[in-house]
């Protein structure tokens, strides 16, 4: 069986000046919660956009299954962007339809037991909710898919602790050995002892793919330090 | 008896101490089931495959074995638990005269204080 996600060479412009990612190799094997960590501008998003089939490669390849991203990929690749997309004026409930119709493997019994669990209303309007709430809702929907791949692009930056812990909880029980988890962020305290692995990168390359245990090992101190060593400014 | 890790130690051994103290202390009785991969994970908000590696340490030590149907149980054999019980014990001792050692006190300075404390605890109550 092939690889989950195989990054070969891949390598983005932007208008033809600049560079986001340079010939970048990556393998994502199934079965792992893995950190994408990197400073602002080292490439996180566009290599996550890249792999959802948002943007084109300038050069190299990304496989997902085998395959280049399309409607296949699409359909087994739950993504949460850093931003909200979602219409302001609708309902929780309308959103719940919405994920029912659009994806086949949305679980709307599994969406509706996490929002009960965090007090969130299914009647309330998107335009009503604060920041933190409409982005666990987003989440919500995002991990309410039994897809082979979640991506989540900053997942934990606007809520608070006590959601986050729960966030957390539900990334792990979520966990599957036939699904992976990439999860992009700065706030790397809060989440090392649920990853497997991390990626560093660093202007569009890797700088360094690792398993969380054997850099605590190895270095002595946390992915936490370790990172802020790497990348001291 | 929480999960209190330090950031700094890997994981796995963390969880490892975690667990065989639950087991000394009789929160997780002999011979009977312990919790999930999935739920201790969830509990501990840690990597599912780092529990895995911690239970499958124990399951080699012998503290919990695989039962055939699903899950794990405690080892009904008192006499490891007891090993495994001194073995943390001892450790935690060591731990503490080094630390004393830096202070300066020497093994029989440590155990003269020990006493004198003990005399102390007594004559207040």
């Amino acid at each position: 069986m092939s690889e989950l996600v195989e990054v070969n060479n891949l390598t983005k412009f932007y208008d033809k000046k600049k560079l986001a990612l340079d010939h970048m190799n990556l393998t994502i094997p199934r079965g792992r919660i893995i950190g994408l960590l990197g400073p602002n501008g080292s490439g996180k998003t566009t290599l996550i956009k890249l792999i959802n089939g948002l943007l084109v490669p300038t050069e190299g390849e990304i496989l997902i299954n085998g395959k280049r991203p399309g409607p296949e990929s699409k359909g087994c690749i739950s993504y949460l962007p850093e931003r909200t997309y979602f219409q302001n004026s609708m309902k929780v409930s309308e959103l719940i339809s919405f994920f029912a119709d659009f994806y086949q493997d949305f679980r709307p019994e599994r969406a509706r037991q996490m929002l009960a669990n965090l007090r969130i209303s299914e009647d309330a309007r998107l335009k009503t909710l604060s920041k933190g709430t409409k982005e666990k809702v987003q989440l919500i929907m995002v991990m309410s898919r039994e897809a082979q791949l979640y991506i989540l692009d900053e997942p934990i930056a606007g809520v608070d602790p006590a959601a986050r812990d729960y966030i957390l909880r539900t990334i792990i029980s979520n966990y599957s050995e036939r699904s992976s988890v990439l999860i992009s962020t700065h706030l790397i305290t809060d989440i090392e002892q649920v990853l497997d692995e991390v990626v560093f990168i660093r202007d569009g390359r890797v700088l360094l793919q690792d398993s969380v245990e054997h850099i605590r090992e190895s270095r002595g101190k946390s992915v936490d330090a370790f990172f802020r060593e790497v990348f001291a400014c | 008896m929480a999960w209190n890790l330090d950031s700094d130690r890997p994981i796995y051994a963390q969880i490892l101490e975690v667990i065989q103290l639950r087991i000394i202390a009789g929160q997780y009785p002999p011979g009977e089931k312990i919790p999930s991969v999935r739920e201790l994970a969830a509990e501990a908000g840690v990597n599912p495959n780092t529990m895995q590696k911690a239970l499958s340490e124990l399951e080699r030590e012998g503290l919990v074995m695989a039962q055939r149907t699903s899950g794990r149980i405690v080892t009904e054999d008192m006499e490891m638990i007891r090993t495994t019980r001194n073995q943390l014990a001892r450790e935690q001792v060591q731990m503490f005269v080094d630390k004393m050692e830096r202070l300066g006190f020497n093994k029989k300075e440590i155990v003269a204080l020990l006493e004198q404390m003990e005399e102390g605890e007594q004559l207040q109550r």
